[in-house]
């Protein structure tokens, strides 16, 4: 079955019409993933947080055109909350997952986060968890300086090497 | 009611297990997923794949309502639960039974006697299974005074527990009343009942298993496996049989685990662990396990029986199609269980995409693994990725050719413990065989010790 461009112009006006604020359509061939304007992630979600397109429609069949989807006036759809953050300044240092897997701001659920934006952190100080397989990892600093940016989700999935927050060095 | 379709409620490799047996009896599966897993080779090996829910166990694969409402969903007349995740909860058989699926596996009381650690030495007892002494202690007193009678060292186990977790070693009267404490709390975390039992620690053991399978009516055994190769309770290593049993006490084993399955009158497949205490000549009954096991491939590779057909064939009520004197043996099977697990950093499990995944062939080689190039290993689940089975005619043939087929071996994108495994199989003690539970341990420092991590390793808490 193949998808067409009045087919997702219908599916948006239903999704318009509808109390749902998001709507993900996936078959073999294609998947569809639409968000109605300013609509928070939904808590708890899972999804890596890839850079998506406004609306991502990926086809085997090439029969939709990401870009026509795109012609959509851009307030109906919003990226996600997850979008990936703009390239590190250069005087800010990143501070990346060790380990691809789960990743906690805080020590265990409901408890204050270990940093927020504003702390200070020497090189040791521990500034979240990545969970793999049971295993909590937790992930150090490794500078000194005032955490500026926070980048990764709580309770989110991060990539080997993403970036989860940024730090501007103080010197020692 | 025969078998039709099979919902897989599991993932991984135990999923393409399950689906290939299904396959090979002419019945459809269909797999429930996680959205992690949704993407992964059994999810494309299935004829159909149902999402269950997110990634997180707790929200798909643990979730009885939604298993049972993929597996009406899709038509499926039966559950097949795997191992792990639901496979031993009887709030699943329940449910199974009452929508009128045929869950793969021993009925709900079943799975509730062999659960409870308790009632299961209990039964023990009343089969004339050999226990090792001990029993439930529910105050620091009365577990003194039972570890007294019992003598050091001894160990606390968490009623409802298994796999090793809640379970603590207790040296000298010194320690008794902090691992008690931490015992209990562990015990409550993990299965939600704080309830201990101790008994004697063997210091010089050989875990020993006997499988089973049974229609309810009659059961019989495959013979027993040797698991003893554990770290942490975990097993790495499984052979089949077990060598160097003097022939009556593997006989009274066997006999042992057939009598307990059998009082209780047990259908499906299911495994009785043994403690075999080499310095006494004794063994002791651990625990039965009612569900198909990850090491059940070497039981197969001596036995040439399909232990999942049969599983799925008695669950479909049909009588056990084997009769123990015509079980017979040949040759020896080890398997090593490949795990995404930094062995050089204490273990330490990673995910991420598999970047190249060669598989070895060649005689007597079976590769069990729902990976391959390409392939996501999900943090959220198990670090087994594959499990390589070599079965020769004699142990040395099979360690040989185990040896050969895992330099064969290429995983590359996550570190696994490919190169441990090589290295176990080549040292000296296990070559000569069999040995006992505190192997590994020494193994591993032994290895440690011959190379020393680097200092530039950055290290994590």
């Amino acid at each position: 079955m193949s998808l067409r461009h009045e087919d997702v112009l219908r599916i948006l006006a239903l999704l318009d019409a509808s109390g749902f604020d998001e709507l993900r359509l996936e078959t073999s061939d294609y998947k569809l993933h639409v968000r109605r304007g300013g609509a928070a992630a939904a808590a708890g979600a899972h999804d890596p947080p890839a850079p998506l397109q406004p609306v991502r429609a990926e086809s085997d069949s090439g029969t939709l055109a990401a870009d026509r989807v795109q012609t959509e006036p851009p307030a109906r759809i919003l990226a996600p909350a997850s979008a990936p953050a703009a390239p590190s300044p250069t005087n800010l240092i990143d501070v990346t997952a060790p380990l691809l897997g789960t990743f906690y701001a805080s020590p265990q659920p409901g408890a204050p986060p270990f940093v927020t934006v504003g702390s200070a952190v020497d090189a040791d100080t521990v500034i979240g968890i990545v969970e793999v397989m049971k295993l909590m990892n937790s992930v150090c600093a490794g500078a000194r300086g005032v955490v500026t940016e926070f980048v990764a989700r709580d309770g989110g999935l991060v990539e080997f090497g993403e970036v989860l927050l940024r730090i501007a060095p103080v010197a020692t | 009611m025969s078998v039709r379709r099979i919902l897989v409620a599991n993932r991984g490799e135990i999923a393409m297990r399950v689906i290939r047996a299904a396959r090979g009896l002419g019945l459809e599966s269909v797999l429930a997923a996680s959205q992690a897993d949704l993407g992964s080779l059994p999810a494309r090996y299935a004829d159909r794949t149902v999402c269950i829910g997110p990634a997180r166990a707790a929200q798909s694969y643990l979730r009885v309502d939604a298993i049972v409402a993929a597996a009406l969903g899709t038509g499926c007349d039966a559950v097949h639960p795997g191992y792990g995740f639901l496979s031993e909860n009887a709030a699943l058989v329940e449910a199974c039974d009452a929508a009128a699926l045929t869950f793969i596996g021993p009925a709900a009381d079943q799975v509730r006697d062999v659960g409870d650690k308790l009632r299961a030495r209990a039964i023990a007892v009343r089969a004339e299974v050999p226990i090792n002494p001990g029993g439930a202690v529910d105050s620091p007193e009365a577990a003194l005074s039972l570890a007294r009678s019992v003598g050091y060292p001894v160990l606390l186990k968490a009623v409802a527990g298994g796999g090793g977790r809640g379970m603590k070693r207790i040296d000298d009267e010194a320690q008794f009343g902090e691992l008690w404490t931490l015992a209990r709390a562990e015990a409550q975390a993990a299965f939600g009942d704080a309830r201990l039992y101790l008994e004697g620690f063997v210091a010089n053991g050989r875990h020993i298993e006997v499988q089973l399978l049974g229609d309810g009516e009659r059961v019989v055994h495959f013979g027993e496996r040797d698991c003893s190769v554990q770290r942490r309770y975990q097993k790495l290593v499984e052979e089949a049989c077990a060598v160097d049993l003097p022939a009556a006490l593997r006989d009274a084993m066997r006999a042992a685990a057939v009598r307990f399955a059998q009082s209780l009158g047990y259908r499906g497949a299911g495994t009785v662990e043994f403690l075999y205490d080499a310095d006494r000549s004794a063994f002791y009954f651990l625990e039965m396990n009612a569900r198909i096991q990850v090491e059940h491939p070497v039981t197969e590779a001596v036995t040439g029986v399909d232990l999942v057909a049969a599983q799925i064939a008695v669950a479909g009520g049909a009588p056990l199609p084997f009769v123990q004197e015509r079980i017979e043996f040949a040759g020896h099977a080890v398997e090593c269980r490949i795990n995404a697990e930094d062995a050089e950093r204490d273990f330490r499990p990673n995910a991420g995409t598999i970047s190249t995944a060669a598989f070895p062939t060649g005689p007597g080689i079976r590769v069990d693994t729902y990976v391959e190039s390409g392939a996501r290993v999900p943090p959220y689940y198990d670090s087994l990725i594959a499990k390589i089975v070599a079965h020769g005619s004699t142990r040395a043939q099979a360690l040989t050719r185990m040896r050969r087929a895992l330099l064969q071996c290429r995983i590359e994108g996550v570190v696994t413990n490919l190169s441990m495994q090589a290295a176990l199989m080549a040292d000296r003690e296990f070559a000569a065989g069999p040995v006992t539970t505190s192997f590994f341990g020494r193994f591993i420092a032994a290895r440690r010790d011959a190379a020393p991590l680097e200092e530039a390793v950055p290290s994590l808490a």
